[in-house]
């Protein structure tokens, strides 16, 4: 129904109200508008998706990029995930000695606290950590580069900003975040033996031996390695927010800030395909 | 191997050497969402030519250029460089096209995390891969050296003028050898003394690289000196195209308004 029908059903005749959509077509409206933007979104990050794949396999290889990209992601970002890994240990520890106390399996604690890190909250805490510091970064960095003009100068140099920008931290965040996530895992099993250890002797090597007792690589390694998706997903929103921002300052803000939403968003949801995945094909 | 570009460059050779325009941009249309912004612009351009585009703000000067260099896409139209279209080129034709020319943005569009050396250096590190370090940094000091900016090599963009920035952006826009040279109003928001140094410097590289150049502008002074012809753009179109005193002899509305109020 158009405006127009829907101004005549209801007997309004006045220039005023002629001229302004009733409620119900003011919803379509908007209805249509967000699912088309929606897609829009979604095809227009296809294309730029496969810009970035065509860039990155064909010659030449920005590798110094891809090496000051790696040392941005991960070595900057290993001391924040460290600490957040290293709060998540205590807090899990806590929390599972208090729940299995309660029904009397306490020498479940190791097992718990390993699994509960290494298959759950590594992965997820890490890539939301990199989500934050490096998507807003990068969404902000590469917005800013837009809207001052220095993408185009990038491209007037006949040098493809897809091969010299986006492609090298696509592919920093999907090796480093692997490595991240280690490095979480790590300092929370540290800091949760130590939380433990404060209240009840419990050596180290009894806590690892205990914890890792029947555990496989199948167990771990596809925990860990499916952060290489996460990573993916923040370089390649970040990057794709950052290289169309337009509108000045304020475009950045928001570049910065929906880089850091929608990769969390699409990491959580991307966790939960992943963990069925998993499932599936490596249990 | 010869490029798309060289065998365009040698057709148009041995066809007529100075009868194919360098650059020639032929009814060109473009539209943003329901704004037109060209509607069906002509312009050629011959090597060591300088063609200054005027007009008001928002008339499409700077689109003009970027239509040219590949930034945007035409609706209609055609951009053609030595004769060979644009339309249609893959990515790394147009990059070849590209290397032949130099682009100087209104705001310079240094890279901000790079010294202005390192500015200069970037299209010589991508494209000269086989220079050497030295050689390079020779190259970069010479380049800097012809716009007067030898002094600051090692300064960043954010601690120099704005004039400055546009010599930096120049020297950068030349470290390829362009046969082509684009600048977006290269004297926009500079000191008269600034303005008059920028357009000497455009002058002196004319005289000495031959280059073909379209400078958008709306200062009819700096255009009058650096151009050979200016045309002037209205409502997405050329409404005049020649020497200032045709422009000046003009009986068309808005030209004289132009020129009255310039």
């Amino acid at each position: 129904m158009s405006d127009n029908d829907f101004t005549g059903f209801a007997g309004i005749s006045s220039p005023l109200t002629d001229r302004q959509p009733g409620p119900v077509s003011s919803i379509a409206s908007s209805a249509v508008g967000v699912f088309t933007g929606f897609l829009d979104w979604f095809g227009n990050l296809g294309l730029f998706s496969w810009q970035v794949l065509k860039a990155a396999v064909t010659p030449p290889y920005e590798w110094s990029e891809l090496i000051r990209q790696l040392d941005e992601v991960g070595s900057k970002s290993l001391p924040l995930v460290a600490m957040a890994g290293g709060a998540i240990g205590v807090v899990i520890s806590l929390e599972a000695r208090y729940s299995l106390t309660r029904f009397g399996a306490k020498s479940m604690f190791p097992a718990t606290l390993v699994y509960s890190v290494i298959q759950v909250m590594g992965p997820v805490i890490t890539g939301l950590v990199v989500s934050g510091r490096v998507g807003a970064g990068m969404g902000a960095e590469l917005a800013s580069m837009k809207v001052t003009e220095q993408i185009d100068a990038i491209e007037a140099s006949a040098v493809n900003p897809y091969r010299l920008l986006a492609a090298p931290r696509i592919l920093a965040c999907i090796l480093m975040l692997p490595l991240l996530t280690v490095a979480t895992d790590g300092c929370a099993l540290m800091t949760g033996w130590f939380a433990q250890a404060m209240v009840e002797p419990l050596s180290f090597s009894q806590f690892i031996s205990s914890g890792f007792k029947g555990a496989t690589f199948n167990g771990f390694l596809p925990q860990t390695f499916k952060t290489a998706v996460y990573g993916l997903i923040i370089g390649l929103i970040a990057c794709f927010q950052g290289m169309r921002t337009r509108g000045g300052a304020a475009g950045v803000g928001r570049a910065a800030t929906n880089s850091v939403v929608l990769a969390s968003l699409f990491l959580i949801l991307a966790d939960v395909v992943l963990v069925k995945f998993i499932l599936v094909f490596f249990n | 191997m010869a490029t798309a570009y060289d065998n365009a460059l040698k057709q148009g050779d041995a066809q007529q050497d100075s009868s194919v325009p360098v650059v020639a941009v032929g009814n060109l249309h473009k539209t943003f969402g329901i704004h037109t912004v060209l509607n069906g612009i002509s312009l050629s351009v011959g090597r060591g030519e300088t063609v200054a585009v005027l007009g008001r703000s928002g008339t499409g000067k700077s689109v003009l250029l970027r239509l040219i260099v590949g930034l945007e896409r035409p609706d209609t139209g055609s951009v053609c460089i030595r004769g060979m279209d644009l339309a249609g080129l893959a990515i790394d034709q147009m990059g070849e096209i590209r290397k032949k020319m130099g682009f100087l943005f209104q705001s310079a569009a240094l890279y901000d995390s790079l010294t202005v050396g390192g500015n200069v250096a970037f299209p010589l590190e991508h494209h000269r891969r086989k220079m050497t370090r030295t050689e390079r940094d020779d190259r970069v000091r010479e380049l800097l050296a012809e716009v007067g900016m030898e002094g600051n090599l090692d300064k960043m963009p954010s601690d120099i003028s704005g004039g400055m920035q546009k010599r930096v952006g120049l020297a950068r826009a030349l470290a390829l050898d362009p046969e082509i040279l684009l600048l977006d109003e290269p004297t926009a928001g500079l000191d008269p003394i600034s303005s008059g140094e920028i357009d000497e410097l455009i002058l002196k590289l004319q005289r000495e690289r031959q280059m073909a150049s379209i400078v958008v502008t709306h200062d009819l002074h700096s255009a009058r000196t650096i151009a050979n012809r200016l045309a002037i753009l209205d409502r997405g179109k050329v409404v005049i195209e020649g020497s200032y005193e045709d422009l000046r002899k003009s009986e068309i509305g808005f030209v004289k308004e132009f020129l009255k109020q310039s």
